[in-house]
């Protein structure tokens, strides 16, 4: 594999409960999957500010994907359900904009299904770097 | 020119401020010139000669209820699409309903000053509506120029919501009806092109943007008593854009922020110094979430939910959005 092969940065929301003890899975099972797949642990999935998503573009990610558990398995009852409206309606006004809708992404998956988060991520990744580099939404300043 | 005349305005104003039934009224005086028209509040029946009442009067006076009902009871004049924007303060518990008399003023769309400009020229020393003419003198020709009143209509009243006031306490004219308007078709438009040409539409657009955030102050929707624009700590304080990254940042947040609550009353297109087209932002939105959860329109209704504080278990999927619409794939 040439050295300088462009890779993209995925930035992966994981909810605590759900999607979070999914990757962990998927480590124990050593289930491969990118390691330019950036997780971040959040509460629920319903914590993600429309904000965080936005400034993860800002600050270099080429794709953001939202994991939380699946609808009626909310640790919360009912946060995901919030989620789904709330993205649905935030992802098409990015695709609006021109930030590609490849680029976003929501998936659920509970805690039992590491191979799904690999399989996942895989898939993503190829997606995101098919596209190529973000350069709708990045800042030049947060770049190194 | 308005069917309604001034004198029946005033004629309102004046009784219900000289009774004692209203300490204040809510309506628009003349600014600087003939067009630049600005919401005013009066409290005396003195004050009123500077009313005025005319094609220029496109202002929604709804959001001052939120800060002069704390002083006064308040009588405000509104037109049919001013309505919408009452009833979503109320749904949000910003004012009083007791503190307000709403007067339902009828309207026949109103004058985009930015249009009337480009047809008659810069230098606008006088405008003077008559029927469906508007006579305009300028600095920099004799002759006064006429031009056709509906040819220079604000695009909210093009594309107008309603005739019909959604709450008032008295009406100074017999019930409107409901118009019918293709107010999507310019979304659709963008909707579909390619992303890449989306985005250069956008930009064209955006990197115009000074972040004056009158696009803000002016929403009846955006009523926080500290705003995240305001916040230093927020990551989307307020300066002037330098990339795209902040400038379609903004656009996004604000839109956002209203997301379910827009009445899309066109307010901030109306008043945006650089002539982006603000609305279409917002209709993408309202048309998005028709689509997935059903019409919905903010302040029809008092107390009604928006779609976004609701949730069904059968949602449509954030994936399967786009999967209608692959033609740009
Ligand atoms: S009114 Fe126009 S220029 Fe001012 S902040 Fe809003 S979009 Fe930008
Ligand atoms: S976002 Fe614009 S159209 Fe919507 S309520 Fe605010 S000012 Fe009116």
């Amino acid at each position: 594999m040439p050295i300088n092969e462009y890779k993209p940065l995925i930035v992966a929301f994981c909810c605590n409960w759900c999607s979070y003890a999914g990757a962990d899975l998927a480590g124990n099972n050593r289930a491969n999957y990118p390691c330019d797949v950036k997780i971040i642990r959040v509460p629920c999935s319903c914590r993600v500010n429309p904000m965080f998503i936005l400034k993860a573009f800002q600050r270099g990610a080429d794709g953001v994907i939202l994991c939380g558990c699946h609808p009626g398995d909310c640790h919360y009852t009912s946060g995901n359900y919030f989620t789904r409206r709330r993205m649905a309606v935030l992802f098409s006004l990015l695709d609006f904009f021109g930030i590609e809708r490849e680029r976003t992404r929501v998936e659920w998956i509970s805690a039992a299904e590491g191979a799904k988060f690999a399989a996942t991520m895989n898939e993503f990744t190829k997606t995101v770097a098919a596209l190529g580099e973000n350069r709708r939404l990045e800042d030049l300043r947060c770049k190194k | 020119m308005q069917k309604m005349t001034r004198e029946a305005l005033l004629e309102k104003a004046r009784e219900l401020l000289s009774s004692g039934k209203v300490s204040a009224v809510l309506g628009w005086k003349k600014g600087e010139f003939d067009y630049d028209v600005t919401p005013a509040v009066f409290d005396s029946v003195d004050a009123l000669e500077d009313f005025v009442w005319g094609d220029f009067c496109g202002a929604n006076l709804s959001k001052y209820l939120i800060k002069e009902t704390k002083k006064h009871r308040v009588l405000v004049f509104l037109k049919p699409c001013d309505t919408y924007s009452m009833n979503q303060l109320l749904t949000e518990h910003r004012f009083e309903r007791e503190q307000v008399h709403a007067v339902g003023v009828p309207c026949d769309g109103m004058a985009d000053i930015n249009l009337l400009r480009r047809k008659a020229g810069e230098g606008i020393v006088s405008v003077d509506s008559i029927g469906e003419e508007i006579k305009v003198e300028t600095l920099y020709s004799d002759e006064p120029v006429i031009i056709d009143r509906r040819e220079v209509l604000l695009e909210r009243c093009v594309n107008c919501k309603s005739k019909k006031h959604a709450a008032f306490d008295e009406l100074l004219s017999d019930a409107g009806e409901d118009s019918s308007s293709d107010r999507f078709q310019d979304v659709e438009k963008l909707e579909s092109m390619t992303p890449d040409e989306r985005f250069e539409f956008w930009q064209n657009e955006l990197s115009r943007c000074i972040r004056c955030n009158a696009c803000r102050d002016v929403c009846p929707a955006c009523t926080c008593e500290t705003c995240v624009f305001n916040n230093p700590s927020s990551g989307a304080e307020n300066k002037a854009p330098v990339n795209s990254f902040e400038e379609q940042m903004f656009h996004i947040i604000r839109a956002f922020h209203v997301a379910g609550r827009c009445t899309d009353c066109g307010e901030c297109a109306r008043v945006c110094p650089e002539h982006i087209p603000l609305h279409l932002i917002n209709r993408k939105i309202i048309k998005d979430m028709n689509a997935f959860y059903g019409v919905f329109q903010a302040g029809a209704e008092v107390g009604a939910k928006s779609p976004l504080l609701d949730y069904t278990v059968s949602d449509i999927e954030p994936g399967a959005v786009f999967d209608g619409r692959d033609h740009d794939a």
